[in-house]
């Protein structure tokens, strides 16, 4: 168990800077989750704190040390490799064993453990088996029984979902959830899957071309999203954003339609609305040409653009609605759920 | 073939039938030829047919002494001798070539490029280009007439090198990194990880590597003078060229034979390992 503490990590290769400054402290026993489209340096990160890629500068510390010099083995970690990494020719008990057999443990404290992992994720009856006998949720399973027997500080994973199969991967993202809570070895995982990242994470890290772009609970990152990328990224369908002018008060959109907006904010602004969150009015002031619409069962997704502009707009009606392409639709957006952020710079004015 | 032509079928066989006679030929005569006594065998026409001498001729030529006195050269000393070089040569390439490759792949070090392909350029250097120079510098080493000289200049391999090199760079990063978090330092991880893994190819290359060593002619020929140090497969031909006496054709054929038998069982026992070696692609 042990709290980790990221400070001011940059990392270069060569002239390329894929890290900057990143900043975190994280709690013990606390799951946290690195987010962001592939190429935004999160592995970089993991495999730093990992100790398989060099620190160009700044420190990392686990539980107090700062291990910035440190071998990977000596760092008391464990890490979750995206293709498992197991290794082919020895059985899963032997896998599970490697890292305690070069520590030197006893064989019957290995023993022990090998088998008590293995009641943890119920693969007792694959311990002889070699990995390619197994199937991809059950060599996950192994890459996971691997990391839980070595008792270490801190988790790592990387990506470890993204080679199963959709049905498997909500329920192995349920049963990461759950041993991490029940074992509380504080953990970091990384993905690019914002719905695996909002279920899993106490708190997310969301990391777009080497800056962190928004560090906080889900939730936070939904309500009160930091900076446009984080908006945009979070959520499902993502949010709407329309080009405004902001002045006086109000909120000017593109097709010349006003809402009340924020005191004290002047100039060229993006308004953004979640389709979830826009609200059928017959009197309201968001009026949406429909192009088409995707009936989902639970809800129903329309398609449009602004009256008046190019700007396409994405609606969530609750249940099953029947539209006419070409139709004109109103809705209202409740200021609670209205978010302007400054054009140049993404980031988000408070109202 | 979906097509189903009894023509197209028969002349398939014939064709294969043929390409069989042809490799198959001249084993069979060496097999008839050291299955008849000495002066049979050197009338005309050579026989073509099995004779009754077969185990005879194996106990004169494999020991040394016939059953009626004669003696000729044993030949398991030379099968012997043949048996540690070719072990020698298979063994030490694969062991040289797994390292300089372990070391070409997984670390970083200058001239790192430059070194494979300093390694790589050797393919074009074998020893019958350098033979002089690398005969002077084992004789200056006293290594002339020893197993050392038989072998250490025929170890070097830039296509083991080379192939090892291809065969650890199919094994994903993940499995090092893994293996580090694991605690696992570099010579663990070459020990625990890369041999198991690079094991069927190990097999398919001591099956090659075994047979040239095995083939070897010129370089012992040069190095050996002793005839205690002497290779089954020079002697075949020496016993061909004791030019005052006329040769022991059943003799030379059942050493020819002889010298065919360490192959086929190398062959025959990894061959599951070879086609393994082959096919198999789960890293």
């Amino acid at each position: 168990m042990a709290e980790i503490k990221l400070d001011s990590l940059t990392k270069t290769y060569g002239p390329t800077q894929v890290l900057y400054h990143v900043h975190a402290d994280i709690e013990d026993g606390e799951f946290v989750v690195i987010v962001g489209p592939s190429g935004c340096g999160k592995s970089t990160l993991l495999r730093m704190i990992a100790g398989l890629e060099s620190i160009t500068t700044g420190e990392v510390s686990i539980g107090d040390k700062v291990v910035n010099g440190l071998e990977p083995a000596d760092r008391d970690i464990a890490m979750v490799f995206q293709n498992y990494a197991l290794y082919p020719h020895m059985s899963v008990r032997q896998n599970m064993a490697y890292g305690l057999k070069i520590r030197k443990q006893p064989k019957a404290e290995i023993e022990r453990r090998v088998q008590e992992a293995a009641d943890i994720l119920e693969i007792g009856q694959y311990l002889d088996r070699k990995p390619r006998q197994l199937s991809g949720g059950q060599r996950q399973r192994v890459a996971m029984g691997r990391a839980i027997v070595r008792d270490p500080q801190v988790f790592l994973f990387d990506e470890p979902l993204s080679n199963l199969d959709a049905k498997l991967r909500v329920q192995m993202r349920l049963e990461i959830r759950k041993l991490q809570k029940r074992l509380g070895v504080t953990s970091i995982f990384v993905t690019h899957d914002q719905v695996e990242a909002m279920t899993l994470g106490d708190r997310l890290m969301v990391l777009n071309a080497g800056y962190v772009e928004q560090f906080g609970t889900p939730i936070e990152l939904y309500d009160r999203p930091a900076t446009i990328f984080v908006a945009g990224f979070i959520g499902s369908p993502a949010m709407n954003f329309l080009p405004a002018t902001a002045a006086n008060g109000t909120v000017t959109l593109g097709n010349g339609v006003s809402l009340p907006g924020a005191d004290g904010v002047s100039g060229p602004v993006t308004f953004g609305i979640r389709p979830e969150h826009l609200v059928p009015d017959d009197t309201g002031p968001i009026r949406v040409c429909v192009q088409l619409f995707e009936a989902l069962g639970a809800n129903t997704l329309l398609h449009g653009v602004l009256e008046g502009t190019e700007t396409a707009v994405v609606v969530s009606l609750p249940g099953h609605v029947t539209l006419e392409p070409g139709e004109t639709r109103s809705f209202s957006a409740p200021p609670a759920a209205q978010h302007l952020f400054d054009s140049d710079s993404g980031a988000r004015i408070e109202p | 073939m979906v097509e189903n032509r009894p023509f197209v079928t028969i002349l398939a066989h014939l064709v294969l039938i043929f390409g069989v006679a042809l490799v198959a030929l001249p084993v069979w005569i060496t097999f008839v030829g050291a299955s008849h006594d000495g002066a049979r065998m050197l009338q005309a026409p050579i026989p073509m047919w099995p004779g009754d001498q077969f185990f005879v001729n194996l106990r004169q030529t494999f020991l040394g002494n016939g059953l009626d006195g004669t003696r000729t050269a044993p030949v398991w000393m030379m099968m012997f001798n043949s048996l540690v070089m070719a072990m020698m040569i298979a063994v030490g390439k694969i062991a040289i070539s797994l390292l300089s490759a372990y070391a070409i792949v997984y670390f970083k070090f200058p001239f790192r490029m430059g070194v494979f392909w300093m390694i790589f350029i050797t393919l074009m250097l074998p020893v019958e280009v350098r033979i002089l120079p690398t005969f002077e510098v084992i004789a200056d080493l006293g290594m002339l007439n020893s197993y050392w000289g038989l072998t250490v200049p025929l170890i070097a391999s830039a296509t083991a090198t080379f192939m090892f090199r291809q065969v650890f760079l199919t094994i994903p990063d993940e499995m090092l990194e893994s293996a580090r978090i694991d605690g696992a330092g570099p010579m663990r991880f070459f020990w625990d990880i890369l041999l198991p893994l690079s094991r069927t190819n190990i097999a398919a290359l001591f099956v090659i590597l075994f047979i040239y060593g095995w083939n070897q002619y010129l370089w012992p020929l040069l190095i050996t003078t002793d005839a205690n140090m002497m290779t089954i497969v020079v002697s075949i031909k020496q016993m061909l060229e004791a030019s005052e006496q006329t040769p022991q054709w059943n003799i030379i054929m059942m050493t020819a034979l002889l010298a065919m038998v360490p192959p086929i069982i190398v062959v025959i026992a990894m061959q599951r390992l070879f086609v393994k070696g082959l096919t198999e692609t789960d890293k």
